[in-house]
């Protein structure tokens, strides 16, 4: 999908100009006036499709030249699993809602090797025969424009093109979708090696500058090649916490942020955001930090202030709000970075996780291990029977799957402390690496953000549960089968306590049983979509209970088993995500189609649901799709969500 | 994973409170990973809050069962420290060797402890990181050629091999004033580490040794002490002796 749309604009001498639908213009007024949105949104309905798939026509063909007086030749992809790295907004805008189910359907029809006459191109046409590939592309375009519906005619020659090019792919396509519906592994989206090779290098460290500047430029570049940065400063515009690059190399930086932020402050106006060429800013200002994010990943604002906000639940979770404040209120130019010292692996495994894409921040939302209701249920009692006298709240955790939490009756547990927590856990290596058991200072800034609470963490040994874990797996690969088990209270002397209920906890867990399910739930982890619903032409889904504020997804894999297809999915996501909270309308369905998928965002006052699958797939079979997916949570929803939970 | 070469008979056993403190990334959760899990890994994350592990060390008549606090050296828990330093029995106070200033909030440490842990308390002033000092410099104690190094700021950006900026006899003769038992560690290739916690059991006073159980807060001094050990030499080189490492 279209990852960084705005990035396409940037490096593409020789492609259509983006059609004013797309343009930056309005991207910009996103920012500036919400209301926009209503209308963007609107249209973007009604339109099917949306901002969803731009292409990266940027890309250079890694293959032979092709003739460059036809722009949407270049924009297509090379590797022939992937159609093109079409321009859905384009293909929707020429298409109706009717033409394109029409075709859906035709499609599905047509999953065997007849294809359709619609689609007049030969069939061999990936068989990466570029001579006559290119011949029949000539042919597709000129046989293509005919097929324009005529309201689209009206539109400017370079919406046309892209309008042929959207349509030709479509057709493309249509001959391929048995390909599609086979080769389940194949990527969803089309490729874009530009964004892969960003993304591949994403995490890459920065090397430092020399001392007599000699790497300056490809420090320079690397820096820039990031897709995101996070930054905070300080009001007073000191640097306090940079992803990538070091002091030296954002000092400009920061300074250029400052300046711009201060000229707003001074205007008596805030600055929220604003995008710049293919860049978005988003600038939050809490008390005496201002928090920076900028991103070429396609994203919304509210979705990257719902970062920016954990990013600074991260900080008090170190510092707590009224010791912070105490800090800057002594001296303005404070260095927050001492005392923050040591928690920058916090705040980038955070950072990491949003530019990976997570689930449970876009939908804020809490993932659950599924258990059956009885199971779940005598882990709840035993939770609550070896309760410790200064306990807060107790939980048991698989890989940032919540299994159980024992929590006061007035206490409910808040999703974005529990993400710090999780984070810390299972993302950062802090305290994974340490060994033995931990015993955490921390303030849960959701649950009250003046004081600390203190964390005991032990993690489990499945296989031998009663031996205390000295050694656990490293990498992340490992995450599968890390339980925790979480023991959090108000008392800083209480780790011996705490060290012995979690004692009488995991012995009575292994008497009645529970190690064992949990262990073989871990083992069996989540489910394929074609588990849940067999035959399902569903790829992915995410659905949110809106009421228990959690959610369920399937395996990404196999469908989305690397990180850059995963972080596509994302995109996506993220786009249908802003489709159903644009402000201040916001939509109940929404349609999101590319050449190579087909999504759907559903909201009720029960649910959200977010679901994609190949782009052969018709309407009506995703819609049937979503269905029995809703049905299947409503039958298993007492054991993929924790209702209630064990109070006392 | 300690026992390995248990008797049939158990030896009578106790068990040590030890405390780890020292400047951020002088390498105290590295030290504690060799000790126990006998591992090292490059570029650590910093731990966070406190980290409490275990591991039997099999001296020749007694098993100790050292019970480890390994703390964040950040500023901010600094605050938390007494919590785990007030009823250990010993201390292992941790600086690097090519950074200067972690000697002097060592020293903080040290007098900190003097002043405020059980007084007998047993404390090893650990210089860490001896693989980044080149062969020749520093190894003995009276170490000439390091001297210049430790005060030369110009080393930094040269492909120097010998990174050391305290000299041995410097921290030698500070861990003597003040009674310490001094040892140079590299977690990275496991010098000196076992050595370094065998030292300490056996410097640890016999009165103030009690059974493993006696985990609590309370200090419960001199619980079992049959099984005594001639601790008057107490700071012997100790060569892995029965240590589990
Ligand atoms: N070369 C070298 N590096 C070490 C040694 N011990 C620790 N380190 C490194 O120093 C850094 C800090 O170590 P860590 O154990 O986290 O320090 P702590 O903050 O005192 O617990 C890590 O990157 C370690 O890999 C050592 O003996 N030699
Ligand atoms: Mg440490």
């Amino acid at each position: 999908m279209s990852d960084t749309e705005p990035r396409a604009s940037e490096t593409t001498p020789n492609n259509p100009p983006t059609p004013p639908k797309k343009s930056d213009p309005i991207e910009q007024r996103d920012f500036a006036n919400p209301t926009i949105n209503i209308i963007q949104s609107a249209s973007r309905k009604a339109s099917t499709s949306d901002l969803s798939s731009i292409s990266r026509e940027s890309t250079p063909p890694p293959l032979p030249p092709r003739p460059k007086n036809l722009g949407l030749l270049d924009s297509r992809p090379s590797t022939s699993h992937s159609t093109a790295p079409a321009r859905p907004q384009l293909v929707s805008k020429a298409t109706t809602q009717l033409s394109y189910s029409d075709t859906n359907t035709y499609n599905n029809e047509t999953q065997s090797d007849s294809h359709s006459s619609g689609a007049s191109r030969p069939k061999n046409y990936f068989g990466l025969n570029f001579g006559s590939r290119n011949t029949s592309d000539v042919e597709d375009y000129a046989s293509m424009r005919s097929f324009a519906p005529t309201e689209v005619g009206i539109g400017d020659a370079e919406s046309m093109i892209g309008e042929l090019g959207g349509d030709r792919e479509k057709s493309l396509l249509r001959s391929l979708g048995h390909r599609f519906e086979d080769q389940e592994s194949e990527s969803m989206f089309p490729p874009d090696p530009q964004f892969e090779e960003a993304f591949k290098h994403e995490f890459d460290d920065i090397p430092d500058m020399e001392a007599d500047g000699s790497n300056e430029e490809s420090v320079m570049l690397q820096w820039r090649g990031k897709l995101k940065h996070f930054l905070i400063l300080s009001s007073a515009g000191k640097p306090i916490y940079s992803r990538h690059g070091d002091d030296q190399l954002i000092t400009n930086y920061i300074g250029v942020v400052q300046t711009i932020i201060s000229f707003y402050q001074s205007a008596n106006d805030t600055l929220r955001g604003f995008t710049a060429g293919d860049v978005r800013f988003v600038v939050i200002s809490k008390g005496p930090l201002n928090l920076v994010a900028i991103t070429r990943l396609p994203e919304s604002e509210s979705q990257l202030r719902t970062q920016l906000d954990a990013l600074y639940m991260q900080i008090l979770s170190t510092l707590t709000l009224p010791s912070m404040e105490r800090m800057f209120a002594t001296r303005a130019n404070y260095d927050l970075r001492r005392p923050l010292q040591g928690t920058e692996t916090l705040l980038s495994a955070l950072a990491d996780g949003f530019t990976r894409g997570s689930p449970s921040t876009l939908l804020s939302a809490l993932e659950c291990l599924k258990l059956r209701k009885s199971h779940r249920h005598i882990i709840n009692n035993t939770l609550l029977k070896t309760r410790s006298e200064n306990l807060l709240y107790g939980l048991i955790v698989a890989s940032g799957k919540l299994v159980s939490v024992v929590r006061p009756k007035k206490h409910s547990l808040h999703p974005g402390d529990l993400h710090l927590i999780f984070n810390m856990l299972f993302e950062a290596g802090s305290v994974k690496a340490g060994g033995g058991e931990n015993w955490i200072p921390l303030c849960l800034p959701g649950f009250n953000n003046t004081g600390y609470l203190y964390m005991y963490v032990s993690f489990l040994n499945l296989e031998h549960p009663t031996k205390q874990m000295q050694e656990r797996p490293q990498s992340r690969s490992g995450d599968g089968d890390e339980v925790a088990i979480l023991l959090i209270s108000a008392n800083k002397e209480g780790f011996f306590e705490m060290q012995s209920m979690r004692n009488m906890l995991v012995e009575q867990l292994q008497i009645n049983g529970s190690i064992a399910l949990i262990r073989d739930a871990v083992k069996k982890g989540r489910p394929r979509c074609t588990d849940i619903v067999p035959g399902t032409p569903l790829r992915h889904f995410l659905y949110k209970s809106r009421g228990n504020v959690q959610f369920v997804m399937p395996g990404f894999e196999p469908a989305f088993a690397d990180s850059i297809e995963r972080r596509r999915l994302m995109n996506l996501y993220g786009k249908l995500h802003v489709q159903l909270h644009g402000k201040p309308t916001s939509l109940k369905i929404h349609h999101e189609t590319s050449t190579t998928y087909i999504s759907l965002a559903w909201t009720t006052p029960l649910f959200e649901l977010y679901c994609v699958a190949p782009g052969t797939t018709s309407r009506a079979a995703l819609a049937q799709a979503a269905n029995k997916v809703i049905q299947w949570v409503r039958m298993e929803e007492e054991r993929v969500f924790i209702i209630g939970g064990a109070v006392f | 994973m300690a026992d390995l070469g248990a008797p049939a008979q158990p030896k009578p056993s106790s068990s040590v409170k030890l405390v780890l403190l020292g400047e951020a990334a002088v390498g105290k959760s590295s030290l504690v990973m060799r000790f126990v899990n006998n591992d090292f890994q490059e570029n650590k994350e910093p731990t966070i809050g406190a980290a409490f592990l275990t591991q039997k060390c099999n001296l020749p008549t007694r098993t100790i069962k050292f019970e480890i606090w390994d703390t964040a050296g950040q500023e901010r828990f600094a605050s938390l420290a007494p919590m785990y330093y007030r009823n250990a029995q010993a201390a292992l106070v941790v600086y690097d060797i090519t950074k200067p200033s972690s000697l002097t909030k060592a020293q903080h440490w040290v007098a900190e402890l003097q002043r405020q842990a059980s007084p007998g308390i047993v404390i090893a002033l650990v210089g860490n990181k001896f693989d980044l000092a080149s062969p020749s410099g520093g190894e003995g104690v009276d170490d000439v050629d390091a001297a210049p190094a430790a005060e030369g700021e110009t080393n930094e950006d040269e492909e120097s091999i010998d990174a050391r900026r305290v000299p041995t006899k410097t921290a030698k003769a500070y861990a003597d004033e003040e009674s310490l038992l001094f040892f140079e560690t590299s977690a990275k290739t496991g010098m000196n580490v076992a050595e370094v916690f065998t030292a300490i059991a056996n410097a640890i006073p016999e009165t103030s040794l009690k059974g493993p159980r006696g985990v609590g807060g309370q200090t419960n001094l001199g619980r079992q002490e049959d099984a005594r050990v001639n601790l008057t030499g107490g700071r012997t080189e100790g060569p892995k002796e029965g240590c589990a490492c």
